[in-house]
């Protein structure tokens, strides 16, 4: 019951969250500078030309008209028509999601692997010299932002050992089975490893980038717990017992001194895919931020919109998942 | 796992093999041309939409489709799918021949009902064309044999110049009609040199050769436009020999590069200019006057854009029509001084006033504006910079409400002095914040001039008077710097379009 309690509760909370990033966004973008017909005003357009233009895109109304027509569109699933593409925004933002998602899994996939890793050694040779490395190490990726890993990576592996990709998702020219547009969970599961590979190989650096920094979090904090957890009395005894250092460290310490840096993850990967949107500009990836960045230049303002809502739609539900998990594992939640 | 050495080795080979896995061949005979482009395609249709009138994607849709004229390298215009064209006598109607022969990407003929549809569709203001106010100056379009005839609502000299201007593509009438706006967005055709064989949005579009093109097939039988808006991932894109062609890379990078790769940078039809605005001290020809001699062009653009650049004293190129070289604004810092001191300023007691610039928009636009300031300290002038984006100067023009200086840059692909001086400096037009009524009774009279030569002449006269009174600070023609690979001969187009049925194998 206080489970239910619990969901219940932040269902409430993500319903209120998403109405007011839906009143926050319409008004905000409408406040700043800027307006789409001024952008697409050809020379020599004349008074009447820019009424018409203005009608034609529905800004002649006030805007609590126009916001009464988007949001009871967004209550029947339009999300309106982009001014640029021309195309439902609906279908252009569902369109581009897949490729940030499987993006920011594959970062997030990543940064565990670095950052459990960096943690694991920094524990098992702690007081030593590579301890003392990965902490330098962990300064060096947090206090550098991830576009400028994104420039030192194309550098590095794209001009002076090209060995990935360093700009798109899929080589141009090959030809895609795909139906959905989750192009490397469905090169998987069609076992069409040469396009997995592809695919592997133009995701890689992006990913990088976005878990470097990441990495260096879960390093730290999952470090930390580790040395504390190594502390406890019941590690102590695993040693007594005759246990190798590997496994008290893997057995005994990792499962309690792993689960701040789950919660932490969670949190993290929404700010991990807000990263998406400088990184997917730098590597002309085809995702949901490059998207973004365009709609804002062109003022698209049906487009921004969408975007943001589903932003604050994936940070909401992830919110979600992280306080069900925690309320679910946290035996005072769980029995009250 | 024991982490030996071997496994260590296996672990390498196998995440190199991962690495290389789908690489484009480089270096070797060019089999796909591949394009680093700086800008996105949002929309195929040319004609309608804010894309229509985004210069910077007309060389993609020039790819794909015909314009009713077609315009060369140097701007002027030759027979396209239009062979020839003209008004009747008393300039009441216009009349244009069709190109025999021509077929549409999906094998259907382009007959000249496809040119009278294209023109009535962007002339009805429901279609949304951005530019209707000039197709709507033409109407009951009729067809007479392989000859489109259309009544002249409202004379406009530069008619002919728009058919290979903004919108001025001629579209498929049945197979639009047949598929609908969205179907056309799905798979666009035209009569181009290339035909759409697949495009991902915020991606790619990879085009196949036209065998059929009337203007003969190109050179590359595929080519890829990747668009990499970022010009630092530009640079990487052609160093690395993932692509072969690029464009708008920094002049500092384009210098080094060119020494591997070919680089080609010649003046285009864009400029970069200060607006000024009737409003505060502005008012005041001294100090307008100062604020333009106190400007050392040649030296701002040697010493910022590497000497990329091409100094102008009026809104016209040397390669458009009305360009007057004997229109001259000499950097002249005295005569900014004198000029200064005859309305009570100097350089102890500074005029001020607030100048709103972009900031990466166009090559160190900023930078131009910090030096451009810290010579108007030299002379007795204080000046605010002001930054913002372009979305602000679009709205903040459109309103008037521009501050008394303000930079911009303006394109005019087709060279016309009407689209250059005509639009940027008409009182009612919106793109002008200069309202003076002697300027607006001097270019009034010239929209509707149907003597050629007379126009001109006028239009000439009208870019005098504004140099003489600075009313505009015109201060450069930029110069595009484009990359390739050898193996690629690209031929520069002074509109600043990257047309890949140009390039050619070395």
């Amino acid at each position: 019951m206080p489970l239910l309690r619990t969901l219940f509760s932040r269902l409430i909370t993500t319903l209120i969250t998403l109405i007011g990033v839906a009143v926050i966004v319409f008004f905000v973008i409408r406040v700043v500078p800027g307006n789409p017909i001024a952008m697409m005003l050809p020379p020599g357009a004349t008074d009447e030309d820019i009424n018409r233009l203005t009608a034609l895109y529905g800004l002649d109304k006030t805007l609590p008209q126009q916001f009464l027509i988007w949001i009871s569109g967004v209550l029947h699933g339009d999300f309106g028509t982009s001014i640029t593409t021309r195309q439902p925004v609906l279908a252009l933002v569902l369109s581009r999601l897949p490729a940030t998602l499987e993006l920011s899994v594959m970062a997030l996939i990543i940064a565990c692997l670095i950052g459990g890793f960096a943690a694991l050694t920094g524990t098992r040779l702690r007081g030593t010299r590579t301890e003392a490395a990965i902490d330098v190490s962990n300064g060096m990726a947090l206090s550098i932002p991830d576009f400028l890993w994104g420039l030192l990576l194309i550098l590095g592996f794209g001009v002076l050992l090209p060995i990935f990709h360093i700009s798109g998702r899929v080589t141009p020219s090959l030809k895609l089975p795909f139906t959905t547009d989750f192009y490397l969970t469905e090169a998987l599961l069609r076992l069409r490893f040469d396009l997995w590979a592809d695919i592997v190989s133009h995701m890689f650096l992006p990913a990088l980038a976005l878990a470097i920094p990441l990495a260096a979090i879960i390093s730290q904090l999952l470090k930390q717990s580790l040395k504390e957890t190594m502390h406890l009395d019941y590690v102590t005894l695993s040693r007594t017992k005759g246990y190798s250092e590997n496994h008290v460290i893997l057995k005994e310490a990792l499962p309690n001194a792993i689960l701040p840096t789950l919660t932490l993850v969670g949190v993290q990967f929404t700010f991990l895919i807000g990263g998406t949107v400088i990184i997917e500009r730098l590597f002309s990836y085809e995702g949901l931020g490059n998207m973004a960045i365009d709609a804002v230049i062109n003022r698209d303002l049906p487009l921004i919109q969408g975007i943001v809502i589903l932003f604050a739609l994936i940070f909401t539900a992830v919110n979600l998942c992280v306080d069900l998990c925690y309320a679910a594992l946290n035996p005072r939640l769980r029995h009250g | 796992m024991k982490l030996n050495r071997r496994a260590l080795l296996q672990l390498s080979a196998a995440t190199a093999a991962l690495g290389f896995a789908g690489l484009p061949a480089r270096a070797q005979a060019i089999e796909e041309l591949v394009i680093a482009y700086n800008v996105n395609l949002p929309s195929w249709d040319p004609t309608v939409g804010p894309s229509a009138v985004n210069p910077t994607i007309q060389g993609i849709y020039q790819s794909v489709f015909d314009q009713y004229i077609l315009q060369q390298p140097d701007l002027k215009p030759a027979p396209g799918l239009l062979t020839e064209w003209g008004w009747n006598d008393d300039k009441t109607q216009v009349w244009m021949t069709v190109r025999d022969g021509v077929t549409w990407h999906d094998g259907s003929p382009f007959t000249a009902e496809d040119v009278a549809w294209s023109l009535a569709r962007v002339a009805n203001p429901e279609t949304g064309s951005p530019i209707q106010f000039v197709w709507g100056t033409l109407a009951n379009h009729r067809v007479e044999g392989n000859k489109v005839i259309a009544d002249v609502a409202q004379f406009d000299p530069t008619i002919f110049k728009w058919m290979y201007f903004l919108t001025g593509y001629v579209l498929p009438k049945a197979y639009y009609e047949k598929v609908g706006a969205e179907g056309f967005e799905a798979a666009p055709i035209g009569t181009g040199p290339y035909m759409v064989e697949k495009f991902e949005r915020n991606a790619f579009v990879r085009l196949k050769a036209n065998a059929n093109y009337w203007g003969g097939k190109p050179d590359f039988d595929t080519v890829t436009i990747k668009f990499v808006t970022d010009a630092a991932a530009r640079v990487a894109e052609v160093e690395s020999g993932n692509s072969h062609v690029t464009l708008e890379v920094p002049y500092e990078e384009y210098d080094r590069l060119k020494a591997t790769l070919t680089g080609t940078a010649t003046p285009v039809s864009d400029i970069g200019m200060i607006f000024l605005n009737d409003i505060e001290v502005m008012l005041d020809p001294n100090v307008r006057k100062a604020a333009a001699h106190a400007i050392d062009k040649q030296t701002i653009i040697d010493r910022l854009l590497s000497g990329y650049g091409v100094p102008i004293d009026t809104l016209q190129t040397p390669q458009y029509e009305a360009y007057d070289a004997s229109i001259k604004v000499p950097y002249d810092p005295d005569l900014a001084v004198k000029l200064l001191a005859d309305s009570g300023y100097s350089v102890d007691n500074p005029v001020k006033f607030k100048i709103q610039t972009t900031k990466g928009f166009k090559p160190k636009d900023y930078e131009m504006i910090q030096a451009i300031v810290g010579l108007w300290r030299k002379v007795g002038i204080e000046a605010e910079i002001e930054v913002y984006e372009i979305a602000k100067h679009y709205e903040l023009r459109a309103a008037d409400q521009l501050a008394p200086a303000a930079f911009y840059n303006w394109g005019n692909s087709v060279g016309d002095p009407t689209t250059s001086t005509g639009f940027a400096m008409f009182g009612p037009s919106p793109h002008s914040v200069w309202d003076g009524k002697d300027l607006i009774d001097m270019i009034g009279p010239l929209w509707g001039e149907k003597d050629e030569a007379k126009r001109i002449d006028g239009w000439k006269a009208v870019d005098k008077y504004i140099a003489e009174n600075a009313l505009v600070i015109p201060l450069l023609q930029y110069v595009q710097p484009i990359l390739s690979a050898p193996g690629v001969v690209v031929t520069p187009h002074a509109s600043g379009a990257l047309l890949p049925h140009l390039m050619k194998r070395a």
